[in-house]
């Protein structure tokens, strides 16, 4: 079992939150504030436990805070589509659908690892994200199908985000299921979701990767990093 | 508190119907949305209910904040929880505001154009983390002061709204005294952070509950319809009393040198506000009063293409519906 591969959800889950939390106060209305900061914090929560295990598995006494709070850039895991920042309300809904709909995936092949605390995570996380995924699928239809403005503005998200789809599904060794055995429940579900929101997947299958092998990130994690890790790295030996 | 300054309506009623609704009101009676009301009753509730909901939203603004700083994931993850708590706090008063006859929309218009405000105290910036902890030990200790009471307000779906808003009001002060009490317990820069917050939020946190009781026009009638509870000055005194001992126990200095026990009153006498300034902060001249506004009506224009697309997705959905029917 590979810690990196607990570190690349832990990643994942820790990014989006952090993006998700940036919305606070500023959604387009307040049920929106709502749903955005309770799918943060059930991510923040699911940081929580996985890099929990991956400190308890590395056995090097780092904890999920330090490992949150004191790598640098390079040596996260997560993957580039969820650090993209926020833009405006379609990238986020965009990026979350297509998240989401990679983490269903995932999660639930984990349910079934052979590692019971993989497997215990898995099945807990996946009860909140099937509760994120149906609601991100409702809002890519509404809004792909709702007004003229906000089709253009979806498909807009979706054609700049569709390139950081494909490394969802790069597969290697440290990966804790097969990543490539996914895509096919992705892809039925993505297609069915844009069919319905009248959106147009595009042809190409150009894929960035480099966020979950942490060859090459955005320019946008190391800012994001900034803010969130300024406090444990100006005070290192403080307790909060 | 989060409600200030209300201007109390003066009402035209019939006095035979006024004197009902107010022996109603005398005998205990809870007045529901359907029930008749004076107008005066209705527009200043609309205005208090209002104005506590803004604060709320308002709100967010200062602890969003720190959301993206929080120290810890735990930390992160308790003002991710106490945020979107006050976003339902929010919620619920809104909808407790639209049982009166006026919607939410409304409500927003009036406050992004000045026509309505939210509480004194979100127009202050937070600087450090320790201010989430001041903000919750103080801001929410204030706030629970004047709402405790307000669960047995005269209007039922204010009554109600405030007795579940409470529930969580006093998770949100524990959990700020929580932060302090790490903070006063840390590093010298931890306990100066810790003190710095308290110098600069203990004056605007007194003015939370508005001006002395003699300079408050309105009071007298909103209390006589149980819509005000408590007098200003009797509520700050209470959380002066309250609040004095806790700092000692934090080791922390209130930054009042007048501040001293009365043994005759039972209570500690100290220095009010500068009320200038609070008036200052009212006309829109706080610290961040230009950014908080700015903020919501940002959300409000770059939300509206997203609201009006949920409007139309609705409307389809409906006429498919119908057209399948």
């Amino acid at each position: 079992m590979s810690v990196t591969g607990l570190i690349r959800l832990g990643d994942n889950a820790l990014v989006l939150g952090q993006r998700l939390s940036e919305w606070c106060g500023h959604a387009p209305a307040l049920e929106e504030d709502i749903a955005l900061a309770n799918i943060a914090l059930d991510l923040i929560g699911q940081t929580q436990l996985w890099l929990g295990l991956a400190g308890d598995r590395e056995g090097q006494g780092r904890s999920a805070d330090t490992l949150a709070f004191h790598r640098d850039a390079w040596d996260f895991r997560n993957l580039l589509l969820v650090e993209q920042p926020n833009r405006d309300f379609a990238v986020t809904m965009m990026r979350q659908f297509l998240f989401d709909t990679w983490h269903f995936e995932a999660l639930t092949a984990l349910t079934t690892h052979d590692d019971a605390d993989i497997s215990a995570i898995a099945q807990k996380s996946l009860k909140e994200v099937t509760y994120h995924r149906e609601r991100s699928t409702d809002m890519v239809i509404a809004l792909g199908d709702g007004t003229e403005e906000s089709h253009i503005r979806m498909q807009g998200a979706l054609d700049r985000l569709w390139p950081y789809v494909g490394e969802m599904f790069t597969r290697d060794d440290d990966d804790l299921t097969d990543m490539v055995a996914l895509r096919p429940g992705f892809d039925a579900h993505a297609a069915a979701t844009l069919e319905a929101a009248t959106l147009t997947q595009p042809a190409s299958d150009f894929a960035h990767q480099g966020g979950k092998t942490g060859a090459r990130h955005s320019e946008h994690l190391g800012h994001m990093l900034a803010t969130m890790q300024s406090l444990p790295r100006s005070y290192p030996d403080a307790t909060w | 508190m989060y409600a200030q300054m209300i201007k109390s309506e003066a009402t035209k009623d019939d006095p035979e119907q006024l004197a009902a609704f107010q022996a109603r009101i005398d005998a205990g009676d809870k007045i529901e949305p359907k029930d008749w009301m004076p107008e005066g009753y209705r527009k200043t509730l609309i205005r208090q209910i209002g104005q506590h909901a803004h604060s709320e939203i308002v709100g967010q603004l200062p602890e969003g904040n720190w959301i993206t700083r929080a120290p810890t994931l735990e930390r992160k993850a308790i003002l991710l929880a106490k945020v979107q708590d006050e976003a339902g706090h929010g919620l619920y008063l809104y909808c407790a505001a639209e049982t009166l006859g006026v919607s939410r929309d409304e409500l927003t218009e009036m406050l992004l154009d000045g026509r309505m405000k939210y509480s004194s105290i979100f127009a202050y910036p937070t600087l450090t983390w320790a201010d989430m902890g001041a903000v919750g030990w103080l801001v929410d200790g204030a706030a629970i002061m004047n709402q405790v009471p307000l669960q047995r307000t005269s209007f039922g779906p204010y009554a109600r709204a405030m007795v579940r808003i409470c529930k969580e009001e006093s998770f949100h002060q524990r959990q700020g005294f929580d932060i302090m009490m790490k903070m006063v317990n840390g590093t010298e820069a931890q306990k100066r952070m810790a003190q710095d917050a308290l110098n600069r939020f203990w004056y605007p946190a007194l003015m939370m509950f508005g001006p002395s009781d003699a300079e408050s026009v309105h009071s007298e009638q909103s209390m006589q319809w149980k819509i005000k509870m408590n007098g200003n000055d009797e509520l700050r005194q209470k959380f002066v009393d309250q609040t004095v001992p806790q700092a000692k126990y934090l080791g922390l200095t209130i930054p009042d040198e007048d501040l001293k026990w009365n043994e005759d009153k039972g209570a500690y006498d100290f220095t009010g506000p500068d009320w200038s300034e609070f008036f200052d902060v009212l006309k829109g001249n706080g610290p961040c009063s230009t950014e908080r506004i700015e903020a919501r009506q940002k959300a409000w224009d770059d939300g509206a293409w997203v609201r009006e697309a949920r409007l139309a997705h609705a409307a389809k959905k409906r006429a498919a519906q119908v057209a399948a029917e």
